[in-house]
């Protein structure tokens, strides 16, 4: 499917009516003729690989036979019982390594269904038609969960446990609820306020209580909400960043790529966010290419992406990192960042070439220079430790066994903060729902004991 | 290039493919337009007694298969026109379209005199043959004609020899499909001095009911009717119908106008091999336009080079000695379903149909690396073809033929069944 082309800024300054068509919608969605078209290209494969190589193992047949069949709300239905926040991840899921990837028309003579763009088609066809929340909770346990962190994970672990009966409550340390649904999502796949009017969605299911500007470690503990409530989910994601470690690193111009995607999601004239003209951007995952890109389609003249090894080890995917050069960004590989120029503001940042010797990363001895007034730091997120004092963690990560308990008993964690998160949407979607049934189990079993 | 001309009782058309009776042959523009499209002939649409039918609005329902439309159902009736208005386009495009065959259709109610004088009427017209609508199975018969005449053989017999008794132009008889056996109605016809049949007529039917009307389409205000089925759905019926006549020993040699799903030069090809002598399309024009007889008549020619047929009637009938009764298959002939694993894309879907509905003879398997593999069990394989008829690969599975050395065998002489006991 053809994306929306970017208008480039060329060392001139965009028009704001440029800039907010660069911030739209990335794919056209689907009309329903080019819905059905594609459906009925679907095999319906028996034990479909596209279920097993969905986090959430959404029924993905049956929501495109749905869609077929013209039961556009069944479809919606069979999508957001596995995962309530379909809508988003299928904006923003990287199918190609996903669903499909796995798709059997993934072959030389054929391509995989558009399965994401289906799946938006569905949810959102279901959120415009449908007035009633589409599931119902069990009758009331008696029991509370408390969820901290409004992301992801923590909503789908709420919506899951108020439906299985529980009492959830919901401890968000910022104002807003969405996590990076909210704040992080690239601005051109989460347009029209989607992850705002998700959340309103997904609450309808009732038994959820959220409470706002509740940080952990600062307005409440994990010691409180154990005494307080009968099971505790952390879903805190990520909200420290890594520094390059070099001098001057806090010098007008260097910050966080997550913080300049932040201003862009939060911004409503997005002409009014400032970028560079001269933007470098230092990482290899999503949120290098995302600010590479939005620092693009806001008017940057250069930006430049830098990564200190090869293509093939990039943690984007494929997909992403064309999109990023077909949006203007030029791409420099084996390249470390060793020194950021300028005296009261960014100027110029050197780098070292690398190179790989006996399966180490080093210098070459040749270095270079990029101009910049803008240098964006991508080059990983993790844990704010202090919040979890006596929770274990290992390599920065919240450790968990495989029914997503912590080491202190009746604490549960997903999604990012967790050794295995693979910081995807979907996957914490997944986190947060098992970990709601694994909440369950343990409760109800102490129940049968006590009882 | 092979040769595309042909007989049909007795009229000589310069290809196979003529447009039915229908709108698509209504007037004289129609009619012109198909001939600078190519097609050989018109059967123009069938034309009654003054004063002319009306007919109602919404007159179409259709059968849909994904989006493509695979049958229309029609509550039309036949010309709504002046009788003179139709007979004088006749004459003005025999005149300026003298190598093109125009077949005039008609119908009336049980009344020799009405038949013997709009057959006259027509004839006069100069058209080269009449066709009997026996078959219009909605509207026209609640009226007493179309095919409440087609499913009596009685009145087939009557009206054909009434009609042959005026007039000495071939004369086709139409039947209609809603009937128990074809073979009662063609050989009425043929009793009656007929010189060709046409079939099929439209199939009774409802396509659809419109769940908010809780009508049946096409819904004509709050309501609808039975219509006439046909297009490439109905191809089954009249190919089967088309042999039934061919291969019956006293129909065998009555000229056939074949008629019903016409859509390519493959359906073409089928029909003749089953013994037609010419072929009637409406339906799949509706669809497209006239511009379709292109590749009818190129597909028809290429395929004929390929197989060195230099005419029609080099394959003519050829498929007619191999359509016999059931009882005179061989039931010592075996085929195993063969998968081809490196055309196997994975989907499992001969394996769940086989395991639910067949007879459990596909094995699944999934490896570590997350590889399916599916294989047919062969001692579990009845060869029902299953399997290779839903996989979406083209020539993946393959049925292949057993040698088991067991000679060719009939049920009539199978030692199991029970009247050889
Ligand atoms: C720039 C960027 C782009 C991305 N793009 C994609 C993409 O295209 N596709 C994709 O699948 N994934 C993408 N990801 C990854 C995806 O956003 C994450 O994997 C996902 O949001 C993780 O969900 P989570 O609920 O674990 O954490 P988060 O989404 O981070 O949510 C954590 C929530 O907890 C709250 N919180 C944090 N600390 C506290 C505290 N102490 N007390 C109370 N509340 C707290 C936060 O405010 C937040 O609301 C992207 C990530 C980034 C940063
Ligand atoms: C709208 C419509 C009107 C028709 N009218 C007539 C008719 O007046 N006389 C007739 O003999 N057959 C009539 N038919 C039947 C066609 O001539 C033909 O027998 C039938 O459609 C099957 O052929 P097909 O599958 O190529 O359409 C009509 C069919 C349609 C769709
Ligand atoms: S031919 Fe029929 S019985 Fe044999 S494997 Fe295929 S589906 Fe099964």
């Amino acid at each position: 499917m053809a994306l929306k082309p970017c208008c480039s800024a060329d060392g001139k300054p965009l028009s704001t009516a440029s800039i907010a068509s660069n911030f739209s919608d990335l794919h056209e969605p689907l009309g329903v003729q080019q819905a059905v078209a594609e459906a009925n290209r679907c095999i319906y494969c028996y034990d479909a690989p596209c279920i097993k190589a969905c986090p959430t193992g959404i029924d993905i047949p049956t929501f495109i036979h749905q869609i077929r069949t013209d039961n556009i709300i069944g479809s919606a239905k069979t999508i957001l019982a596995e995962n309530i926040m379909g809508g988003t991840c299928a904006r923003v899921c990287p199918t190609e390594v996903l669903c499909q990837e796995a798709c059997v028309l993934n072959n030389e003579q054929d391509h995989a269904i558009e399965i994401g763009h289906l799946q938006r088609f569905a949810v959102d066809h279901f959120m415009v038609e449908s007035q009633a929340h589409p599931f119902t909770r069990n009758p009331e346990t008696g029991k509370s969960v408390a969820v901290i962190g409004a992301g992801p994970a923590g909503l789908s672990c709420a919506h899951r446990a108020a439906m299985l009966g529980h009492q959830v409550t919901v401890f968000e340390a910022k104002d807003k609820p969405g996590g990076l649904n909210e704040y992080g999502l690239a601005a051109y796949k989460m347009v029209d306020d989607f992850a705002q009017r998700e959340v309103v969605f997904l609450l309808e299911i009732g038994g959820i209580e959220v409470k706002y500007n509740q940080a952990l470690g600062e307005h409440i503990s994990i010691d409180q909400l154990r005494k307080e409530f009968d099971a505790v989910f952390i879903g805190v994601g990520l909200t420290n960043t890594y520094s390059l470690g070099l001098d001057n690193e806090d010098v007008v111009g260097v910050a966080d790529a997550v913080d300049f995607i932040e201003q862009i999601r939060q911004a409503k004239d997005k002409s009014k966010v400032k970028v560079g003209n001269d933007v470098v951007v230092i990482g290899a995952g999503n949120t290098a290419i995302d600010a590479a890109v939005q620092a693009k389609r806001l008017g940057a003249a250069n930006v430049n992406l830098v990564y200190r090894r090869g293509e093939e080890h990039m943690s984007a995917t494929e997909w992403e990192v064309n999109l990023a050069r077909t949006n203007g960004v030029n791409i420099h590989l084996w390249a470390a960042p060793n020194s950021i120029k300028g005296q009261d503001y960014v100027k110029a940042i050197e780098f070292n070439k690398t190179k790989i010797k006996h399966n180490k990363l080093v210098n070459s001895g040749q270095s270079y220079q990029i101009k910049a007034d803008q240098v964006l730091k991508a080059i990983g997120q993790k844990l704010n430790n202090s919040v979890l004092t006596d929770i274990e963690t290992h390599c920065g990560k919240i450790v968990v066994n495989d029914r997503y308990e912590t080491s202190l008993s009746g604490v549960y964690a997903g999604g990012d903060a967790i050794q295995l998160g693979e910081d995807l949407t979907v996957q914490a979607v997944e986190d947060g729902k098992q970990a709601a049934h694994c909440i369950d189990v343990a409760l109800m079993m102490k129940e049968v004991n006590h009882g | 290039m092979a040769d595309l001309s042909c007989t049909v009782a007795g009229i000589k058309s310069i290809n196979p493919f003529w447009l039915a009776s229908a709108p698509p042959t209504d007037k004289y523009i129609n009619v012109v337009r198909a001939f600078e499209a190519g097609w050989g002939g018109v059967v123009w649409k069938t034309l009654g007694v003054d004063p002319p039918v009306i007919n109602v609005s919404s007159r179409y329902g259709v059968h849909k298969n994904n989006n493509e439309i695979i049958g229309i159902n029609n509550i039309e009736l036949i010309s709504d026109r002046p009788l003179q208005v139709n007979l004088d386009e006749i004459k003005r495009v025999r005149k300026e379209w003298p190598d093109r065959v125009i077949i005039g259709s008609m119908m009336a109610v049980i009344e020799e005199s009405a038949w013997k004088e709009l057959a006259v009427k027509i004839a006069d017209a100069g058209v080269h043959g009449i066709e009997l609508n026996l078959g219009c199975p909605h509207g026209m018969c609640e009226r007493g004609m179309g095919s409440a005449i087609g499913q009596v053989p009685e009145m087939v017999e009557k009206v054909t020899r009434w009609v042959k008794e005026v007039v000495d132009i071939p004369v086709l008889v139409k039947l209609t499909p809603n009937i128990t056996n074809i073979l009662w109605a063609a050989e009425a016809a043929q009793a009656g001095g007929g010189d060709a049949v046409a079939l099929i007529n439209t199939v009774n039917s409802i396509v659809s009911v419109d769940l908010d009307a809780m009508a049946p389409t096409p819904v004509v205000g709050s309501q609808g009717t039975h219509g006439g089925y046909c297009g490439t759905a109905v191809k089954p019926i009249a190919l089967n119908m088309v042999a039934e006549i061919s291969r019956n020993n006293d129909t065998k040699d009555l000229q056939i106008s074949a008629i019903g799903g016409i859509e390519n030069w493959r359906d073409a090809a089928e029909f003749i091999a089953l013994g037609a002598d010419g072929l009637q399309v409406c339906t799949a024009a509706m669809l497209y336009g006239f511009r379709i007889v292109d590749d009818m008549i190129a597909g028809l020619s290429q395929w004929m080079d390929d197989k060195g047929y230099q005419s029609l009637d080099d394959f003519r009938g050829q498929a007619v000695g191999n359509t016999v009764d059931w009882n005179a298959l061989d039931m010592n002939f075996d085929t195993k379903a063969l998968i081809d694993t490196e055309s196997c894309i994975e989907c499992g879907r001969c394996h769940i149909a086989c395991e639910d509905t067949s007879h459990q003879a596909i094995a699944f398997d999934v490896a570590e690396d997350g590889k399916r593999t599916f294989t047919v069990i062969d001692d579990e394989c009845v060869g029902c073809n299953l399997c290779q008829h839903v996989c979406p690969v083209p020539d993946c599975i393959d049925m292949v033929p057993v040698d088991n050395g067991l000679p060719e065998m009939t049920w009539p002489e199978h030692p199991l069944n029970p009247m050889n006991s």
